[in-house]
């Protein structure tokens, strides 16, 4: 009798569909057939540990990642890491990058004409301390035009690549700010069919972490799929992974 | 309390920026045990086109059939220079390639052993969320017990099963395609 406690399906309507034309490059990459349930199993309950000394300890500041400082407005970026049962999620690496202050990507595919800013590269990672907590000081990132459909910008966002403590919790995600008023015409940021769900990916100005005459501070807290019971609770049903 | 997962969205065009630091296309270091393998292919879309802005996640158990996590219950041993964890993007061509060690049997549900297989998550452009499938062995007995093969329509097995591709032992092509005829099983995890 082994039965690996699995980690928590997703509820309906919470996370994208594979395939929502809004978003012209789903139409051709979402896969057509349905997908096959898996349980989970060793395979996927475990996943990559990246201990602390994976990070790069100033790699969560991306204004002090060259000589100069970058154009734009500072902000801070925190939150705290936690799983759908409410339990911080220590010691996980959260990596993120993003456009500059005008809105353009190093990248060589990026051919918006706005500026590149020598003194911002847009890519940061750190690892969650105990308390699932982590910080980012950044500037915050410009809209964008897109090809997607006529007059298309993409709202100021900060993608987010987190892993969790096992394959199953895995997640890519963006972040947006409040107030933007392109987050109603991002086919993107509509992909979601769940409203609440959607606009839990927007961060909310947070005057805690802002620093006088420095620095404005924005609050996203990010929850990884969570285990159906708990360790403890799988131990007293005498169950074992 | 329960709080819903966050939702997830594409890495969009530009994921090398946050995503290159970590690439790793040699999972094992030269004094891990197992058989050397190198595995290949393409990323295509639902009209045959290469996907040049997409990357493979692998996550696997060592020659053992140990997975370098807390969770792994075994008594085997981890491996000093092998975590288990690569990355790789795909190049103008759609094409992928990342060298490592065939893993052990790990166990499935029941008592039972899987086949040897490596988990793979798939990212691109385009894609809302990740998509997740699995690579096994050509030539493994014990494909044909295998519980997560056999969930799967037996005309559609052989899109995770990657091929021998030439004499060198362990050169390995799988290509991933992500609509259409073809198309790549993905699991639902």
């Amino acid at each position: 009798m082994s039965r690996t406690p699995e980690y928590r399906r997703n509820l309906p309507g919470t996370q994208p569909p594979h395939l929502h034309p809004a978003y012209a490059s789903s139409i051709k990459r979402a896969p057509l057939q349905p997908l096959v349930r898996l349980p989970h199993t060793l395979s996927e309950i475990t996943g990559p540990v990246f201990g602390p000394e994976i990070a790069d300890v100033k790699a969560f500041d991306l204004t002090r990642q060259h000589s100069g400082e970058p154009i734009g407005e500072r902000i801070i970026v925190s939150g705290r890491v936690l799983d759908e049962n409410a339990r911080p999620v220590p010691h996980t690496l959260v990596e993120i990058w993003q456009a500059n202050a005008a809105g353009r990507y190093l990248h060589s595919n990026d051919q918006h004409n706005a500026p590149l800013d020598p003194n911002f590269t847009g890519s940061g990672h750190a690892v969650t301390d105990s308390e699932g907590r982590y910080r980012f000081v950044t500037i915050r990132p410009g809209e964008y035009p897109w090809g997607n459909h006529h007059n298309a910008w993409r709202p100021a966002h900060i993608h987010f690549s987190l892993f969790g403590p096992a394959f199953a919790t895995r997640l890519v995600t963006q972040m947006y700010f409040q107030g933007d008023p392109l987050i109603p015409f991002d086919p993107i940021f509509n992909c979601t069919d769940d409203e609440k769900a959607r606009n839990r990916l927007i961060a909310e100005f947070y005057w805690e972490t802002t620093i006088p005459s420095h620095a404005l501070g924005y609050r996203f807290d990010i929850v990884l799929s969570g285990r159906e019971s708990t360790p403890m609770e799988t131990h007293a049903h005498g169950e074992k992974s | 309390m329960s709080l819903p997962a966050t939702t997830w969205q594409t890495v969009g065009p530009f994921f090398s920026i946050g995503f290159s630091w970590l690439y790793r296309d040699n999972l094992a270091a030269p004094n891990v045990s197992g058989e050397r393998i190198e595995i290949s292919g393409r990323i295509l879309d639902g009209d045959g086109n290469p996907v040049p802005d997409g990357i493979v996640e692998i996550w696997q158990a060592n020659s053992q059939g140990k997975y370098a996590h807390p969770e792994d219950p075994q008594e085997k041993k981890v491996e000093a220079g092998f975590t288990g964890y690569g990355r790789v993007p795909t190049d103008v061509a759609g094409s992928f390639r990342f060298t490592t060690i065939k893993p052990g049997r790990v166990p499935g549900p029941d008592g039972s052993l899987q086949a040897p297989h490596l988990e793979i998550s798939i990212f691109t452009r385009g894609l809302l969320r990740r998509l997740i499938t699995r690579i096994y062995f050509p030539d493994e007995p014990s494909n044909a017990q295998d519980f997560a093969l056999n969930l799967v329509d037996a005309g559609r097995r052989g899109t995770i099963i990657a091929k021998q591709i030439d004499v060198r032992p362990g050169a390995l092509e799988w290509n991933v395609v992500l609509q259409g005829p073809g198309e790549t099983v993905f699991f639902d995890v």
